[in-house]
């Protein structure tokens, strides 16, 4: 650190830096996807880190965690070059990195996850201390002291667990994060919020000077996210570094020191948060003016149904996407909403009813719960998590069971397995786009063609039609304005998370449904991608199909939705047409207590 | 679900190629050939060829067949308890001293009638157990091996008070003999595999059931029948090898087949079959089962003892999978 690099100037002001990355370039496959990448980590700063799906964010992150290896430029780690080979070099640098999807153990109390690398054994010597990277004279000595220091140099012993010092020493880690569970509660007991407090808590026990923690409140209520905060400030207290990837925007400008903005695998942005505006940030990620997050529909509400081919959604030319945006805003005049909410009042009383749900109930999950969807209507589901949103999709679509009520689509009953209630025009894109939308391994034209597969097939021996899933797929893929770069034999895995989403998307697209039942259908996606999502949801309701849309944003259901209904403990508690909308009176809804809570209105 | 083309550039070496093609195992193939040529002149033999060709036949039944519950993510292990009990089972139909139908025109039809829907019940109890039980298909399997072989013998024993059962009907035996018509008849079967995985509905179900059960389930993939349909196929062609063994050593024996399990599964592995499921092909089981025959067949000319062909022949089978894993992670990894 007293060398004097080139990187200087480049300093925050306010503080010693740990990282500092300079001119990183990273290729895949001869792609670029970081294309010299420079900026730095101040000690006791949170630096948020955001940009776009397939900007480059998870590949520089796993520069520094060691899984991956820069092609060219340097890392340095307090002012040391930093070359990891692999994720335990980076952890001995003091660098942890918590996934979005956790790596505990579910089955192992939360004392063996935090210690699996280094149980304390019986008769093992304590050294404490100098287990880091150079510190001593780089830190000034007014840098707060940290208060504890975990990590021990073993130094021979038998080989025999020391559950004492494990006890002790994990719950003194626990209570480093504000957790007061027993040292030995296994992890699948707690719920995600705590889990990923268990994995800061793990990154403490390893001694980490910088935690990278990647979109860590995609799963967390609204309280839980406050609590993460909240620790995140009593870190950089400690002089640790936080760097935060999240595409929660609000989240990103509220608890970040400083950002970095990552668009196509180059820095376009950074500096201190107090000189971002949310618009600001949003236009330098997607690399124009976005004005507009959410598309304006020609009509709200429900209307006749109108025989418009999927084909047609194709129509839009290569790049029309810029040039639709712009559109969309032009069309945005207060006027024009007006006219469409007035044709909205209209029509929702003679539409018919698509989809209709008849006091249905399943103890403990669902209560008595009964709704309409009309034909071409964007009906959205709010509610706080555990409200029981998921579990009414999933009953309706024929996954779990229900003790009683009725449902009827077109009216005629609903029933039998998922597989019956897709030929009868259901499609219902889950929550977990991993686990149950799509098959990772499996080809992006085999994803695509996985519902619609038996439309294909002829008998005898069901023999299949390749030229017509290939032409279907080939329709879908422009339809959902799928990355023309991804060929259809590249397994999904390797797309980012909105040309995922847009997989599953036209899945069941090509499906043609009647309702379509979307469950956090944007969870984890660019903004970008969120936009052309929402703009098929309205597509599809103007061909006539009913759409069931479940979120945790409000501002998203307020911004796409015809209809609002509010579920709180399994139940319904409120309903709101569009020209209702009032995210106080949604929230009061939704919120068992009277009032809202100061950080549940900020969240929803 | 269909393969990854290797991302091979222009600059790459044509050995990294070979590597990572999917005839890497054929080519294994021949070099197995070219090493063993030099040192025993027999090996190259039409005759010896023709033997290993005629003697692989059984494996490359049971090998296609297993490739079918392996792309499902499953496994079954009780493909010799079903030889062993259609064996005795078409036994007990046509032949012995007590053949139900010895000595009638229908005997041999109904026989291989009975042989192939036996070997299917033995596959959709293991199946009903997989995919409606949700039981773990190695537990179901590996003792359904167990009950099965027990039962194949008590009925044998029953019946004919041995476990062999002789004087099976001559037009029967001449699909042992009549060479020809084994290999047409398994090379119609393999093909037929190979088909309904590369062509028909079916065959896309199981690699999507393989690939990701849930997601398949959501995407309106009948599950349950798309994976007990695979474990009955798979109990056909173990019920065809039945047919094979049976007419070849003439008897119908609960014992036909027990040494092959290791090498059925180790062929289709050793094809680049995955055993956690959604990858695989008949022609990689194919090139599997010709690589460990060319072995097999090449360490016995050199006239050496048992045990030592054993300890060659899983030494290679180890480097060719240790080839398989790097090879694989070749493909994806750069």
């Amino acid at each position: 650190m007293n060398t004097p690099t080139n990187n200087d100037e480049q300093r925050t002001t306010h503080n010693e830096t740990v990282v500092s990355f300079s001119g990183i370039e990273k290729s895949f496959f001869g792609v670029k996807v970081l294309k010299g990448v420079s900026f730095d980590v101040g000690a006791g700063s949170i630096v948020g880190l955001v940009g776009e799906n397939g900007a480059g964010k998870s590949t520089l992150m796993n520069l520094l965690g060691g899984i991956l290896q820069p092609d060219a430029g340097e890392l340095r780690v307090n002012g040391q070059t930093y070359a990891p080979r692999n994720p335990n070099a980076a952890r001995a640098a003091g660098i942890a990195f918590v996934h979005q999807e956790l790596n505990l153990f579910p089955n192992l109390s939360i004392a063996e996850n935090l210690h699996l690398t280094d149980f304390p054994r019986v008769g093992e010597k304590i050294v404490r201390g100098s287990s880091f990277v150079v510190r001593g004279d780089n830190e000034p000595a007014s840098a707060p002291q940290r208060t504890t220091n975990n990590k021990q140099q073993t130094g021979g012993g038998l080989p025999w667990i020391d559950r004492r010092t494990l006890r002790s020493r994990t719950t003194e880690l626990l209570r480093q994060v504000g957790l007061d569970h027993a040292p030995d509660t296994l992890v699948e007991c707690l719920p995600a919020g705590e889990r990923q407090l268990v994995e800061i808590a793990k990154a403490l026990g390893a001694d980490a000077r910088v935690i990278i923690l990647d979109e860590p409140t995609t799963s967390l209520s609204a309280r839980e996210c406050e609590r993460l905060f909240t620790l995140m400030h009593q870190l950089r207290k400690r002089a640790i570094a936080i760097i935060y990837i999240s595409h929660a925007l609000g989240d990103v400008l509220r608890i970040c020191d400083d950002l970095v903005v990552l668009r196509d695998g180059e820095r376009v942005g950074g500096g201190e948060t107090k000189e971002f505006t949310h618009d600001r940030l949003v236009s330098l990620m997607v690399g124009r003016q976005l004005n507009q997050l959410y598309p304006e529909r020609s009509c709200w509400g429900a209307q006749a149904p109108s025989p418009v081919a999927v084909g047609a959604l194709a129509d839009h030319p290569d790049g029309a996407r810029t040039a639709m945006i712009q559109n969309h805003v032009a069309k945005d005049s207060s006027a024009q909403t007006r006219t469409a909410r007035a044709r909205f009042a209209a029509a929702g009383a003679a539409a018919l009813p698509i989809l209709s749900v008849r006091s249905l109930t399943q103890p403990g999950i669902a209560h008595d719960i009964s709704f309409d969807l009309a034909a071409g209507e964007v009906l959205g589901i709010s509610g706080l998590m555990g409200a029981g949103r998921s579990e009414l999709a999933r009953i309706l679509f024929g996954l779990d069971p229900c003790t009683s009520g009725e449902i009827q689509l077109a009216g005629q009953l609903l029933d039998g397995n998922p597989r019956q209630r897709i030929q009868r025009g259901l499609a219902f894109l889950t929550e977990d786009r991993r686990q149950e939308g799509l098959c990772m391994e499996a080809s992006i034209a085999d994803n695509i063609a996985l519902v619609t597969l038996t439309q294909h097939s002829r008998t005898p021996a069901r023999w299949l039609d390749f030229a017509g899933i290939k032409s279907a797929v080939s329709q879908m893929r422009e339809a959902v304005r799928l990355s023309p770069k991804a060929t259809d034999s590249q397994p999904v895995r390797t797309l980012s998370g909105g040309n995922q989403q847009k997989v599953v998307l036209g899945k069941w697209l090509l499906a043609e449904p009647k309702v379509l039942i979307l469950d956090e259908p944007t969870r984890g996606i660019d903004v970008g991608a969120k936009f052309e999502i929402y703009q098929l949801i309205h597509q599809l309701a103007d061909r006539g199909a009913g759409v069931l849309v479940i979120s945790s944003e409000i501002e998203e259901l307020i911004g796409i939705c015809d209809r609002l209904l509010v579920m709180r403990h399994g139940e319904l508690t409120g309903e709101f047409r569009r020209e209702e909308f009032d995210r106080e009176k949604i929230l009061g809804s939704a919120l068992h207590a009277s009032k809202p809570l100061a950080a549940d209105v900020r969240r929803l | 679900m269909t393969t990854v083309s290797p991302t091979t550039n222009n600059e790459r070496q044509t050995t990294n190629k070979l590597v990572a093609s999917e005839y890497f195992v054929l080519f294994l193939c021949l070099v197995v050939f070219a090493a063993f040529a030099p040192f025993t002149p027999d090996f190259a033999s039409s005759g010896n060829l023709w033997n290993i060709f005629t003697a692989c036949l059984p494996l490359l039944l049971l090998a296609t067949g297993q490739t079918l519950v392996l792309i499902t993510g499953g496994i079954d292990l009780s493909v010799t308890a079903s030889i062993g009990l259609s064996s005795v089972v078409g036994a007990l139909v046509m032949g012995g001293d007590a053949g139900w139908l010895r000595g009638s025109p229908a005997a041999m039809p109904v026989a291989i009638a009975a042989m192939l829907a036996t070997g299917a019940l033995v596959g959709l109890f293991n199946g009903a157990c997989i995919a409606w039980l949700r039981m773990p298909a190695f537990m179901v399997t590996l003792t359904t091996t167990m009950f099965f072989n027990g039962f194949a013998v008590w009925l044998a024993k029953r019946n004919v008070d041995a476990e062999s059962i002789y004087n099976l009907p001559p037009a029967f035996l001449a699909l042992g003999t009549q060479a020809w018509l084994a290999a047409f008849l398994a090379v119609v079967a393999a093909l037929g595999a190979h088909l309904l995985l590369a062509r028909t509905l079916l065959g896309r179900w199981l690699y999507a059931v393989g690939h990701n059960p849930r997601t398949s389930l959501i995407s309106g993939v009948p599950v349950g029948g798309v994976t007990v349909s695979a474990y009955m196929l798979n109990g056909a062609f173990a019920a065809m090898t039945a047919i094979l063994l049976t007419a070849r050593l003439e008897t119908g024996s609960p014992n036909h087949g027990k040494a092959l399990l290791l090498d059925v599964i180790g062929a289709a592995v050793i094809g680049g079959t995955s055993l956690f499921g959604g990858k695989g092909k008949v022609m990689w089981t194919v090139f599997g089962v010709l690589f460990l025959s060319l072995l097999g067949n090449g360490l016995n000319l050199l006239n050496l003892s048992d045990f030592m062909i054993t300890i060659i022949k899983g030494a290679v089978i180890l480097i060719a999978a240790l080839l398989d894993v790097w090879r694989n992670k070749f493909v994806r990894g750069s």
